[in-house]
């Protein structure tokens, strides 16, 4: 990435010439001054003073996501209250041409939210609203800027909580969550964030609101919300989500197992699965990475272990109890030296501390690191495995692995120290090879962090031409004007064609007077 | 034949697919004749008979089995069946990694015996028997097993389709975790084959549970019914499905699906009897009728589909059989009443007016409630005279996906939502 064009570099990997794309993905500060201006009148009518940002030093604060690399400072910032505000801001952007991005609470991990150089972030933090907990639906309607973690306490006093529970969701926001369809360790069972946002109003990039989805189920028509949902905000920006709530189980219970290596691991994981027993969650870490979680958080995690697995059973008492047998029996023979239950909720506290402070974790061990994220089947679990030691091995380059084992979504943690010439280039070499490790396994190049500009590049590994084309179709009718969150996902826009919404002639059935009907 | 002759058809068809035949009075759809069915026996193929339909200016309707060809509004017309049942192979079972790859002309009961071998199970419901995985997919059918693992949009994590201009995508992938690109499968599902040609499907497979328990209990009135069915949701038993069924009568039934380890049944089956109360029955054989869509009971019926937000499913209750009664229609309804979805069946002799009737008062306390009403099936004359799918929000957009997919309206013409 180079430093012209409104980016610049000032953290984390040289990554030479990466992303080819920087530029479409990026724009170019001083582009579409008078609309800017415009979009800025209009916001700064409807707004007060405090939520249109201009100034330099404060747009910096936003320049970029979790992705620190990539940094971006937008032309404007806009923080609106509600759902007109952000309408009215839309339309403007709309008629001027001017691209803006939306951003939740910016912890997204692949660029998703990095600004336009030449356009507008548009901030859900203040649309924190829980406007409604519905026990007799079990659905809450929530605004996009509410903290992920924050629907599960509102939910909790009636006996309920929100199921999707990615390792941020201290601080991420639904908004988000709904954008890259955010996973977490409990997906394994209870399916990721599409699974649970049942309805969305949206803003379209045109500044119409629809609402998609809502309390019941199966909305007639195409299931338009199932593709916003993890469409990374080129589709437009959800104003609100209706999550589904899920009944608290009877019992959970946590369990802590040391093996000797990742392949015993990944043996007794597999074992498991293949008897049929579903637990909530099946987390493995390697030596690395327990060696940063105990430096960072003294988890005390077993001595000597080749790797952790973290696994939770819930649901109904007499179930879990059956279960629990099945698994002790299974991490048994396949090698485990030690299994710990916890026994109360500190405890239970004490394991998930060590793996959902991994990633930061990883920092105590390595001045830099990559996080990485790829999903490969199961099966090839012990595989992959050794092939990213191989490659660890031969590059020189440390590999720490934390991963949601039971779903095969791989979080390699490429370490690496800035201030050594060449590190930040062989690492960003590893953790690619890792991806391609996960094509060539049939996997995917994400499995919950997203595409954003980070691996736009790599799109074309795992879709042909035609793929990405006929999912910009979809792009096309929902953003013919290309303005909604420009640059991610997709290496190459496609051009639109024709504006829709010109018809060409008027539909049979309006023709001949049903059209009111339908 | 909308613009061309047959003879002209043919050729260009013949020279795209080495199955193609005259169509016979039984492949017409949902009453509107065709004129070829072309039988493509791959993805590639089934692109070049799209590409020479494309070229030769001719509608196209996909076929699965044809069991459900009148499910949606009759097309404007179709030139050519495209029929997918020579593609009915299942591809690929990968039992350690729970997932099934299939093309779309398979028999769902093949799918399933397939993921039966290794103690696996696609986890949808199939109430009408024989029907494929294309066809099931395009109609987005679900029944009572929705409660806990959902619908196809639950369960498909890769698809492959042929585009009305005969170009062939995939999207999604063979592993359950997936954000790479937007979610075509999703677009795909109940679009009744009007956006495009699925040719080969991947699902994730769940096991197939050791025990199960089926709880029923009686029950007198639309409140009753909502209160048993909400002791049960909020409770922690677990319900794979809770169902509601309300006979012609005026008879009902709420019925509880527990599905787990047989210690593990055998105690939840316990604690839902107490919260049902008195007059509960548990056995390990489904009741009758248990899935079953009602109307497929009674040929010539018309068949709805209600949704509702849970809270609602009293008041939807109480209004169709009101209206029905008011309309003096015979009313039956059988549903996951734990998931808002309810199926309802009006009798093969009601006037159109009265059907219209129902339709039009069920619909509006159905919207109140977060939902909607649509008439899936129905005789003709029902169907030409009421608004089958009623008002559907965000309809623009919907339009503006087709004619991003298919411009000249080539696949199912006016099948679908405001004349898709
Ligand atoms: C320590 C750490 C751990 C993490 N663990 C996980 C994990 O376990 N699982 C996981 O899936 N992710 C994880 N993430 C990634 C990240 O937290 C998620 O992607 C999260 O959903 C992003 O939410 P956000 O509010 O921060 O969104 P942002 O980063 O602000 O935005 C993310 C994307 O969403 C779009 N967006 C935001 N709001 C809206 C809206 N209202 N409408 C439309 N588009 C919108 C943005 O344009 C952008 O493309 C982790 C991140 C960190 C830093
Ligand atoms: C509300 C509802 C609930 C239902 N619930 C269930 C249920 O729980 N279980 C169950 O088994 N059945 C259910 N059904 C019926 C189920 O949809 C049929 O079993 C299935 O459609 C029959 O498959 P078929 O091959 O006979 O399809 P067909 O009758 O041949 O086709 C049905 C529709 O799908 C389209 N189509 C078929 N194949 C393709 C393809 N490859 N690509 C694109 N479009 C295609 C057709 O054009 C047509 O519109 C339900 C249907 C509805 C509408």
């Amino acid at each position: 990435m180079s430093g012209t064009h409104g980016t610049e570099t000032t953290a984390g990997p040289v990554l030479g010439d990466t992303p080819p794309e920087a530029t479409s993905a990026t724009g170019e500060a001083g582009d579409n001054a008078a609309g800017i201006a415009a979009v800025g009148r209009v916001a700064r009518e409807l707004m007060p003073e405090t939520g249109v940002i201009a100034d330099p030093t404060q747009l910096r604060t936003y320049e970029c996501d979790g992705l620190a690399h990539y940094r971006v400072t937008p032309a404007l910032v806009v923080l609106p209250e509600t759902t007109e505000q952000l309408a009215a801001v839309v339309k403007a952007c709309s008629e001027h041409g001017v691209p803006f991005v939306a951003r939740g609470s910016g912890t997204g991990l692949s660029g998703g939210a990095l600004p336009r150089a030449d356009g507008v972030l548009l901030v859900t933090s203040r649309m924190r609203t829980i406007h409604e907990v519905r026990r007799a639906d079990q659905r809450a309607i929530v605004e996009p800027g509410v903290i992920n973690l924050d629907v599960t306490r509102a939910a909790t006093p009636e006996g309920y909580y929100y199921a999707p529970d990615p390792s941020s969701q201290q601080i991420c926001s639904i908004g988000g969550n709904l954008a890259e369809n955010s996973g977490g360790a409990h997906c394994l069972k209870y399916g990721f964030t599409s699974n649970h946002v049942l309805g969305t109003e949206l803003i379209t990039p045109q500044g119409d609101v629809v609402q998609l989805g809502g309390l019941a189920p199966d909305s007639p028509g195409y299931d338009l919300l199932g593709t916003v949902v993890g469409s990374e905000g080129t589709l437009g920006i959800a104003t609100t989500a209706t999550v589904r709530l899920v009944r608290l189980p009877e019992e959970v219970r946590t369990l802590l197992v040391g093996f000797h290596t990742t392949d015993d691991a990944g043996a007794a994981t597999s074992a498991i699965i293949s008897a049929g027993v579903l637990p909530a969650a099946i987390e493995m870490m390697d030596a690395l990475a327990i060696e940063a979680a105990e430096a960072a958080v003294h988890c005390n995690y077993p001595d000597g272990a080749g790797a952790v697995l973290v696994i939770e059973l819930d649901g109904a008492s007499a179930e879990v109890e059956h279960e629990y047998a099945l698994v002790e029996r299974f991490c048994q023979e396949n090698g485990s030296f030690e299994l710990r239950l916890a026994i109360d909720a500190t405890e239970r506290a004490l394991i998930w501390r060590g793996r959902k402070s991994a990633f930061a974790a990883v920092g105590r061990i390595s001045p830099d690191y990559i996080v990485q994220d790829g999903v490969i089947p199961r099966t090839a679990l012990p595989e992959v495995l050794r092939a990213i030691a191989e490659l660890s091995e031969s590059s020189g380059v440390r590999v720490a692995n934390v991963f949601h084992a039971g779903d095969g979504n791989l979080h390699p943690l490429v370490l690496f120290d800035d201030a050594k010439p060449g590190a930040g280039e062989a690492a960003e070499k590893v953790s690619g090879a890792i991806l391609d490790l996960c094509i060539t396994h049939g996997g995917a190049i994400t499995g919950e962090h997203g595409v954003g500009v980070d691996k736009a590049a790599y799109m074309p590994k795992m879709f042909t031409d035609d793929d990405l084309d006929t999912m910009q179709l979809v792009r096309c009718a929902f953003d013919p004007g290309n303005i909604s969150n420009p640059g991610k996902i997709f290496p190459t826009p496609r051009l639109c064609g024709e504006v829709p919404g010109k018809r060409k002639h008027a539909h049979p059935l309006v023709e001949a007077g049903l059209a009111d009907a339908f | 034949m909308t613009t061309v002759d047959l003879d002209t058809a043919r050729t260009a068809l013949s020279d795209a697919c080495s199955d193609v035949t005259d169509a016979t009075p039984a492949d017409a759809v949902d009453g509107v004749p065709a004129a070829l069915v072309a039988r493509p026996g791959s993805t590639e193929e089934t692109a070049a008979v799209l590409r020479a339909a494309a070229a030769a200016g001719l509608t196209v309707v996909p076929r699965g089995q044809g069991t459900k060809l009148t499910w949606g509004r009759p097309p404007e017309s179709a030139d050519v069946v495209l029929d997918l049942s020579r593609m009915n192979r299942v591809l690929d079972h990968a039992a350690g990694d729970l997932i099934v790859d299939t093309e779309a002309g398979a028999l769902l009961s093949d799918v399933q015996r397939t993921a039966g071998s290794a103690g696996q199970r696609l986890a949808l419901d199939e109430p009408v028997a024989g029907g494929t995985v294309g066809g099931m997919l395009a109609t987005n059918a679900s029944g009572p097993g929705r409660v806990a693992v959902g619908t196809a949009r639950d369960l498909l994590i890769g698809v492959t389709v042929v585009r009305a201009d005969g170009v062939v995508a995939k999207a999604g992938g063979r592993v359950v975790k997936n954000v790479a690109g937007y979610d075509l499968g999703k677009l795909v599902i109940g679009s009744f084959g009007t956006l495009v040609v699925v040719t080969r499907a991947v699902f994730r497979l769940h096991p197939v549970p050791a025990a199960r328990r089926f709880v029923t209990v009686p029950f007198g009135t639309p409140e009753d019914a909502s209160r048993l069915v909400q002791s049960v949701v909020h409770a922690q038993v677990v319900p794979a499905a809770v169902e509601v069924e309300w006979r012609v009568d005026g008879a009902g039934t709420v019925g509880v699906l527990l599905e787990g380890t047989p210690a593990g049944v055998e105690a939840r089956t316990t604690t839902t009897r107490r919260l049902l109360g008195a007059g509960t029955e548990a056995a390990e054989a489904a009741p009758p009728g248990w899935g079953v869509l009602p109307w497929t009971d009674e040929p010539g019926s018309t068949g709805l589909k209600l949704t509702c937000a849970l809270s609602g499913l009293a008041p939807v209750l109480t209004a169709v059989r009101r209206a029905a009664e008011d309309a003096g229609v015979a009313l039956t309804v059988r549903g996951s009443g734990g998931a808002g979805v309810l199926y309802a069946a009006l009798g093969a002799d009601a006037p159109v007016d009265a059907v219209a009737d129902v339709v039009a008062r069920t619909r509006a306390v159905c919207t109140e409630h977060g939902g909607a009403l649509v008439v899936v099936d129905g005789p003709p004359a029902v169907k030409a005279a009421v608004d089958t799918w009623g008002p559907v929000p965000a309809i623009d957009l919907m339009r503006r996906v087709k004619e991003q997919f298919d411009p000249e309206r080539r696949l199912a013409p006016g099948r679908f939502v405001g004349g898709i």
